[in-house]
């Protein structure tokens, strides 16, 4: 502090920068993961010379191989967009274990009111409801589902904010309702045959296109909201937040609801895009989202991390899968994999934090 | 009343269920005066912060700023009403950069039709939060740093600017030199130095003797939730204080008090 060489305060402009992102190191370890198995690719006996992520055929359209990208992101895009709102749960130091039950019973609502009433000019032979609820325009399963979501979001909130429930036991109890909830909405039946319109939203690489939307919408947010920066100080140091003048307890009945909102819309593009709901569906959904938070820096401690960070953290985790597949070893493979990159995240972020303290 | 009292209390009183840590609290100070509180820990001196603060809801009494009755519903509303208090507890959020705490809970916004998605004034609050830091004479290497990174004397340091960058009728400092070293203390301390000069009444919560002689204008001594003493500079000094802290005295209008 002795350093009188700058203006008053020690401030000029250039002092005004951030420092080197934590997303960069994410970034890396994506690319380090990538590189690993193109590596693994060449010289593992039984792979002869396939690329991962590249074309292998020297043809002239791209450099990648479009398919594997594809299939990449689709297979995290709806889990990624829990994803979304876990990362908002987490920053303010909480949980949300709630969301893949919620995907099922949000995918069976949602399904029930966007049935087709004609399947191939016969009756549609899973319909739930009469003929008032086929052939809905498709504006009434999102509304039900997305209302679904809230409802449950707001109720987690509640608990949570006002009653003082640990979020990880509010949201374990909601985990349970809402896979009852999925249960008891048909009987246990699966809910099948939606219309075109509603098909649509989950369509192709339709997921993928919603994903990264809503990542861009809460990344901008997140970062340059009102809302964003109260998360962010909630997780940070809840009594500052509050004798700053925020309203922690609304503020956090908000961000339980936009999260599970955010599931609730998985579940909506998950039924649209297995043109089925089923009430197992989303079966470890809230663990994977979370995984993907953490995996992207979002501290478990609450008040770091970011959208960025958690997209990253879905494409590692992505990438991972796709990569597992690729060399030939199976999903339990995967599944003793990512749970090690999981704990590692963890043990990184603390080495981090305590670094830091 | 008259209006020339920046601060009034009457009775005022907070218990904690069975626990009495303010008990019927008459305090008083004029335009422009500088008060210290001082007292043993537990002595009541923060609480008697937070209740004139917003930050908790007093169990009984009045309270009266600038001559109006007020009943904050919780700590921004004193803030608008022009409390700036420098917590304790510092109530900085440890990742959240300097701007960012400046203005926690009233954000420079635009567009804020949007509600809680209006949008963060950023560059308005960075070139405020330079000039509060200037005003002060703060020295932080770099704003945009997290809080966390930072010393407890810087940390204090944004603290208290977090006052001065905010037009204020009375601030409040609770033991906001407790934990600096030497130097910081006296940047601190040149800060309160301002603010007398600039005519802002103030409240320190101290146990720095030395400081408070040097610094304030008049002392009331806390014990066991009870304001037992009102003492001018020029009538005490610090052994009479320490005696009115430990219970040896007790000032005549409060006899019978503790
Ligand atoms: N939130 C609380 N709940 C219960 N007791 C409290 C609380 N806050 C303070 N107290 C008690 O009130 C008394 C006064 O505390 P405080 O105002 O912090 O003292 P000081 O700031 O003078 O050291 C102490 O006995 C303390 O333990
Ligand atoms: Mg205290």
């Amino acid at each position: 502090m002795s350093d009188t060489s700058h203006g008053t305060g020690g401030l000029t402009f250039d002092k005004t920068k951030r420092s080197w992102p934590n997303e960069m190191n994410i970034l890396l370890a994506l690319i380090i993961i990538i590189v690993i198995f193109e590596i693994l690719g060449q010289i593992l006996p039984y792979m002869r010379d396939q690329s991962f992520l590249f074309d292998s055929k020297d043809r002239f359209d791209s450099i990648f191989n479009e398919a594997r990208l594809k299939i990449i992101i689709l297979q995290v895009a709806i889990i990624g967009i829990i994803a979304l709102g876990v990362t908002q749960v987490i920053i303010t130091a909480g949980i949300d274990l709630s969301s893949g039950p919620l995907v099922a019973a949000t995918a069976m609502i949602a399904m029930s009111f966007g049935q087709t009433e004609l399947v191939n000019g016969f009756p549609n032979p899973k319909a739930l409801f009469g003929t008032w609820a086929m052939d809905l325009p498709v504006i009434v399963p999102i509304v039900a589902g997305l209302a679904f979501g809230a409802f449950i979001g707001a109720i987690n909130g509640t608990f949570i904010a006002f009653l003082r429930i640990p979020p990880f036991i509010a949201t374990l109890g909601m985990f349970l309702i809402c896979r009852g909830i999925a249960l008891w909405w048909s009987g246990g039946n699966p809910i099948s045959f939606p219309t075109a319109s509603y098909k649509f939203i989950g369509s192709g690489m339709m997921p993928v296109v919603w994903f990264l939307s809503l990542a861009v919408i809460f990344h901008l947010i997140m970062r340059y909201t009102v809302y964003g920066k109260h998360t962010y100080a909630i997780g940070s140091n809840e009594e500052a937040a509050r004798m700053s003048g925020i309203n922690v307890k609304r503020h956090k009945v908000m961000v339980y609801t936009i999260a599970s909102m955010l599931a609730a819309f998985a579940g909506i593009v998950l039924a649209s895009k297995s043109e089925t709901a089923q009430a197992g569906m989303g079966e470890f959904y809230e663990l994977f989202a979370i995984a993907m938070a953490v995996i992207g820096g979002i501290s478990l401690q609450g008040g770091r991390g970011s959208i960025i960070g958690t997209v990253l953290g879905a494409m590692v985790l992505g990438v991972i899968r796709s990569g597992f597949t690729y060399i030939k070893l199976d999903g339990s493979y995967q599944l003793m994999a990512m749970g090690s990159i999981i704990i590692a995240a963890i043990v990184l972020d603390q080495y981090r934090q305590r670094n830091k303290a | 009343m008259s209006d020339d009292l920046v601060l009034k209390t009457e009775e005022l009183t907070k218990h904690y269920g069975g626990v009495h840590a303010l008990v019927g609290a008459n305090f008083e100070m004029k335009k422009g005066e500088h008060v210290a509180i001082m007292g043993d820990n537990g002595a009541g001196k923060s609480t008697f912060v937070r209740q004139i603060t917003g930050v908790e809801q007093r169990t009984s009494g009045k309270v009266w700023l600038y001559g109006d009755e007020v009943n904050f519903a919780g700590p921004l509303d004193a803030r608008e009403a022009g409390i700036e208090t420098v917590f304790q507890t510092l109530a900085l959020a440890d990742d959240l950069d300097v701007p960012d705490n400046l203005f926690l809970g009233r954000e420079k916004t635009f567009a804020n039709w949007l509600g809680p998605f209006r949008l963060l004034d950023y560059k308005g609050m960075r070139n405020d939060t330079i000039a509060g830091l200037e005003r002060t004479g703060v020295k932080i290497p770099n704003i945009r740093n997290s809080i966390r990174n930072m010393s407890g004397g810087q940390r204090q340091c944004v603290a208290i600017a977090r006052t001065a960058t905010f037009a204020s009728k009375l601030t409040i400092m609770d033991e906001p030199t407790a934990a600096l070293g030497v130097q910081e203390t006296a940047q601190v301390e040149n800060i309160i130095h301002t603010l007398k000069e600039a005519g802002e009444p103030l409240i320190l919560v101290s146990h720095n003797m030395r400081q408070v002689m040097e610094l304030v204008d008049r002392i009331v001594v806390f014990r066991r939730g009870r304001m037992v003493a009102n003492l001018r500079k020029e009538d005490t000094d610090g052994q009479d204080v320490v005696a009115y802290i430990t219970g040896a005295k007790t000032g005549a209008e409060f006899e019978g008090a503790a």
